[in-house]
C-alpha cells in the first residue's frame, strides 16, 4: 500500500451500502431495530408512556409532512431554497424531546424537527426560507435560537450560553447541533475544547448523516465521530439517529449529566440524509441509488410504527388521525406561506442596531424619500 | 478628584469601574487575569473580581468571541481582548457573521452588548501582526461601532459607556500612547461616546485624525503655528458611526481638509471621509481633501516603520500641498 493510499484509507465507512442492516457496530445505542423491535442497551434505558411513544410518533410524522410540503413550496416557487430534514426526523424529535423548558437549544439550519418539538410555529421558519425575514421566532421565549447558517459557529455560541448558565447556578444546559462537515470546522473544535475546559453545561449532538453536501464522512474524519470527544476530555457516544427512542435516551442522560454539573458531552446521532443538502443540490452526482435504498430500510418512521402497531400502542385509527392531522398542518402551512406580506422596505435599517445611528438614519430617510418621489407616477 | 494617569492607568480603572457597577460585566481575553494583560490594562483585576469575571481563556480567539455571543444571549456584557490587532483575524468570522449581524437577524430580540479591545497601531517595534489598523473592515461592517481614544480622559470614560452601550463595539486602544499622561477628573460628566471633538482652533486648514495620530496632529499643527499657519485639530474619536458635522463646521470654515491614519491608504477611513467632506463642503473647499495614511503594503519590519508610519513631516508636507492648491 503506498502513502498516498493508506491517507485515503476508509476507517468508519457508512455501514450498510452492501448489507440491509447495520454491521456489527458494537458501540451504536440503539432501544429500537430497524424492524421495529424493541431492545434494552445496558447503559440506557428509557422509561417512557405510551402516550408518550404516541406522542413521538406523531412528531416525525408531522414534520416529515411539513418537510414534504417545504420541498414542494419550493418547487413551485413560493421558497427561495429549503433545507430538507428528510431521514433525520428521529434524530431531532428525540433530541429536542430530551430538552427541558428552560434548556436552549442552538440550531443550524436544518433543525425543523427540533423547532416543531419547542413549539415555533412552522410559518415562522417558512418566512426565512420564503425570504421574508431571518427566522420569525422568538428565541428566547421558545428556547430555540435563530438558525445558524455559518457552518459550526453556533457551538460557540451554545458554550457561552452555558458558561453563563453556569454563573447564574441555572440548573439548565444548552444543545448544540452541528453536523459531520461541521466537526471540520476550528470554531466547533474551539467550542469542544472551552466546554471541557469550562465544564460547561452544554451537549454537542452531531447529526453525521454521511454528507456535507456532496462530502463524504470519510473527506472529515479517519475515526468515527463520537471518538473525537476522548481527546478534548469528556464523553462521546453514538446513538442510532434513527431511533428516536435511543436517541431521547441517550441526549436526555447528556443532558442531565451537564444540568448536574458533569460537563460536556458529545453525541454523535448516525443517520442519513435520505433527501438533497437543499432543493439546489443534485445528490445523484456523488451518491448510489443503492445506498439511499439500504437506508430506506431503516426509516426512522417506519420501524416506530411497525414498533406501536405490534405492541398494539397504537391502533389503525390512531395512524388515520395523524395522517389527517398532517394534512391540516401542511394546508396550514401552505395558505399561511403564500399569504405571508413582503416585510417593508424600511425593515433594512430598522433593526441593525439597538441604538439607531445619524448616519444610518439619515440614509434610511434618503430611501423613504426616493421611494415617496416615485408617488402618483404609476410605481 | 482629578489625577493624572496614562491611557493604561485609565484604562484599567475604567474597567474596574464598570466590573463594580454591573455584576453582568465579564473580562475574557489571553492572559488578562494572573498577568494582567501583556499590556497591564487588566492588572490586579482578576485577583480583585475573581476567575469566573476577569476570565483568562484558551488561546483562541474565535473562541473568546463565540462564547462571548452566548454568554450576552445570556444577558451578560463580556469585554474581550484581543491581545494585538493582528490576532484578531482569527476572531473576524464571528465578529462579521454573528457579532453584527444578530441583532438585525432576531429583529432586536438578541441585544449584543460587546465590547472587543484591540491595541492597534504600530510604532512600538515588534514583529509582524502587532502594529496593524484594521478600523476599516469594522467600520465597514454594518452592526458594528468603532471607536478609537487617544487619551487618557477618553480611555477612562469611553471604556465604560462602551460597556454600557447595547451595540457591539469595536474599542481600538492605542497601544504606542499607553503610557501618554493627562489629567483625569473623574468626577466629571463625560463627553458622549459618539462624538468628534476640536482639540485645537484653528483657521487655515481641519486636520482629522484619530487614535495614535491625535498626538502627531498636535504636534503638526504646533509645528505650523511656529511658521504661521493656523490648523484645527479635530479628533474624530469614532468611527463608526463617523460625526462629522463639526468636521463640517470647521472645513466651510478653513476650506481645506486634511486627514491622517495609519492604516493603508487605498479604502482607508480618509476615502470615506473625504468623499463625505466633499458632498458636503463642495462649494467651501479651496483644495481636494488630501489624505496622509500607511502605505499600501503589509505592515514592514520595524527597522522600516518609521517610513510606513505618517509623522509630523508627512503631515506637514501634506499640509503644504493643500495650501498650494
Amino acid at each position: 500500500m503506498t502513502a498516498l493510499q493508506h491517507t485515503t484509507e476508509v476507517v468508519d465507512p457508512v455501514p450498510g451500502a452492501d448489507a440491509p442492516h447495520l454491521p456489527g457496530q458494537p458501540d451504536l445505542v440503539q432501544l429500537l431495530t430497524p424492524e421495529g423491535e424493541r431492545v434494552e442497551h445496558p447503559d440506557y434505558s428509557l422509561d417512557v408512556s405510551d402516550e408518550e411513544l404516541r406522542g413521538l410518533y406523531r412528531d416525525l410524522a408531522l414534520v416529515r409532512r411539513w418537510d414534504v410540503e417545504a420541498t414542494a413550496l419550493q418547487r413551485q416557487g413560493e421558497l427561495g431554497i429549503w433545507a430538507s430534514l428528510l431521514g433525520q426526523e428521529a434524530a431531532q424529535v428525540g433530541a429536542g424531546r430530551a430538552l427541558a423548558a428552560s434548556d436552549m437549544a442552538f440550531p443550524t439550519y436544518r433543525e425543523h424537527g427540533v423547532a416543531w418539538t419547542r413549539a415555533v410555529d412552522p410559518l415562522d421558519v417558512m418566512s426565512l426560507f420564503r425570504g421574508v425575514d431571518m427566522g420569525g421566532w422568538d428565541p428566547v421565549a421558545t428556547g430555540f435560537n435563530l438558525y445558524t447558517v455559518v457552518i459550526g459557529a453556533q457551538c460557540l455560541h451554545a458554550t457561552g450560553y452555558a458558561m453563563g448558565l453556569q454563573r447564574d447556578g441555572a440548573e439548565s444546559a444548552t444543545l448544540a447541533f452541528l453536523g459531520d462537515g461541521a466537526t471540520s470546522q476550528g470554531e466547533v473544535n474551539e467550542a469542544l475544547i472551552w466546554a471541557a475546559t469550562f465544564a460547561a453545561p452544554v451537549v454537542f449532538f452531531c447529526q453525521n448523516n454521511q454528507y456535507a453536501i456532496s462530502a463524504p464522512i470519510e473527506r472529515q474524519s479517519r475515526v468515527p465521530l463520537f471518538h473525537r470527544a476522548a481527546g478534548f476530555g469528556f464523553p462521546g457516544v453514538r446513538v442510532d439517529g434513527n431511533d428516536v427512542l435511543a436517541v431521547l435516551a441517550v441526549t436526555r442522560a447528556a443532558l442531565a449529566a451537564a444540568r448536574e454539573g458533569q460537563g460536556p458531552t458529545f453525541i454523535e446521532a448516525f443517520t442519513y440524509r435520505m433527501g438533497a443538502h437543499t432543493t439546489s443540490d443534485d445528490p445523484t452526482r456523488y451518491r448510489l441509488a443503492s445506498e439511499l435504498e439500504e437506508w430506506k430500510l431503516r426509516d426512522p418512521i417506519a420501524r416506530l410504527k411497525a414498533y406501536l402497531s405490534r405492541s398494539g400502542i397504537a391502533d389503525p385509527a390512531f395512524f388515520a388521525a395523524v395522517d389527517g392531522e398532517g394534512d391540516e398542518l401542511a394546508a396550514r402551512i401552505r395558505k399561511g406561506t403564500l399569504e405571508m406580506p413582503d416585510p417593508a422596505g424600511t425593515e433594512i435599517f430598522d433593526h441593525v442596531y439597538a441604538e439607531q445611528t445619524p448616519p444610518l438614519a439619515a440614509q434610511r430617510a434618503e430611501f423613504v424619500a426616493y421611494h415617496e418621489s416615485f408617488e402618483g407616477e404609476g410605481h | 478628584m482629578t489625577e493624572t494617569l496614562t491611557i493604561g492607568k485609565a484604562l484599567n480603572l475604567g474597567l474596574r469601574k464598570a466590573l463594580e457597577d454591573d455584576a453582568k460585566v465579564l473580562l475574557m481575553g489571553e492572559d488578562i487575569g494572573k498577568l494582567g494583560g501583556v499590556f497591564r490594562i487588566t492588572d490586579g483585576l482578576q485577583k480583585d473580581f475573581g476567575e469566573d469575571r476577569v476570565v483568562d481563556t484558551p488561546l483562541a480567539e474565535a473562541g473568546i468571541l463565540g462564547t462571548a455571543v452566548g454568554l450576552a444571549m445570556r444577558g451578560y456584557r463580556p469585554v474581550c481582548e484581543i491581545q494585538f490587532d493582528g490576532f484578531v483575524f482569527p476572531a473576524y468570522n464571528q465578529i462579521v457573521t454573528q457579532v453584527a449581524k444578530i441583532h438585525a437577524r432576531s429583529r432586536g430580540r438578541l441585544p449584543m452588548p460587546i465590547v472587543i479591545r484591540i491595541p492597534f497601531g504600530g510604532g512600538i517595534g515588534a514583529v509582524e501582526h502587532h502594529s496593524e489598523s484594521p478600523e476599516a473592515y469594522f467600520a465597514h461592517t454594518a452592526g458594528l461601532k468603532v471607536v478609537a481614544v487617544s487619551n487618557p480622559v477618553d480611555a477612562y470614560w469611553g471604556i465604560q459607556q462602551a460597556i454600557a452601550h447595547p451595540d457591539p463595539i469595536v474599542f481600538l486602544e492605542p497601544k504606542r500612547r499607553y503610557w501618554e499622561k493627562a489629567d483625569v477628573d473623574r468626577d466629571a460628566a463625560p463627553e458622549p461616546l459618539f462624538a468628534s471633538r476640536v482639540v485645537r482652533g484653528g483657521d487655515d486648514l481641519t486636520l482629522l485624525a484619530y487614535g495614535p495620530m491625535v498626538k502627531t496632529a498636535l504636534q503638526a499643527a504646533q509645528a505650523a503655528a511656529d511658521e504661521g499657519r493656523s490648523l484645527e485639530v479635530i479628533d474624530l474619536r469614532t468611527i463608526s458611526p463617523l460625526d462629522l458635522e463639526p468636521v463640517y463646521a470647521s472645513v466651510r470654515r478653513t476650506g481645506r481638509c486634511v486627514v491622517v491614519h495609519e492604516a493603508p491608504l487605498t479604502l482607508g477611513l480618509g476615502a470615506e471621509i473625504a468623499a463625505r467632506v466633499t458632498e458636503s463642503c463642495f462649494h467651501s473647499l479651496e483644495a481636494p481633501v488630501l489624505r496622509v495614511g500607511g502605505y499600501d503594503t503589509p505592515y514592514p519590519p520595524s527597522k522600516l516603520e518609521e517610513e510606513y508610519l505618517p509623522d509630523l513631516d508627512r503631515v506637514l508636507d501634506a499640509v503644504d500641498r493643500s495650501m498650494a492648491f
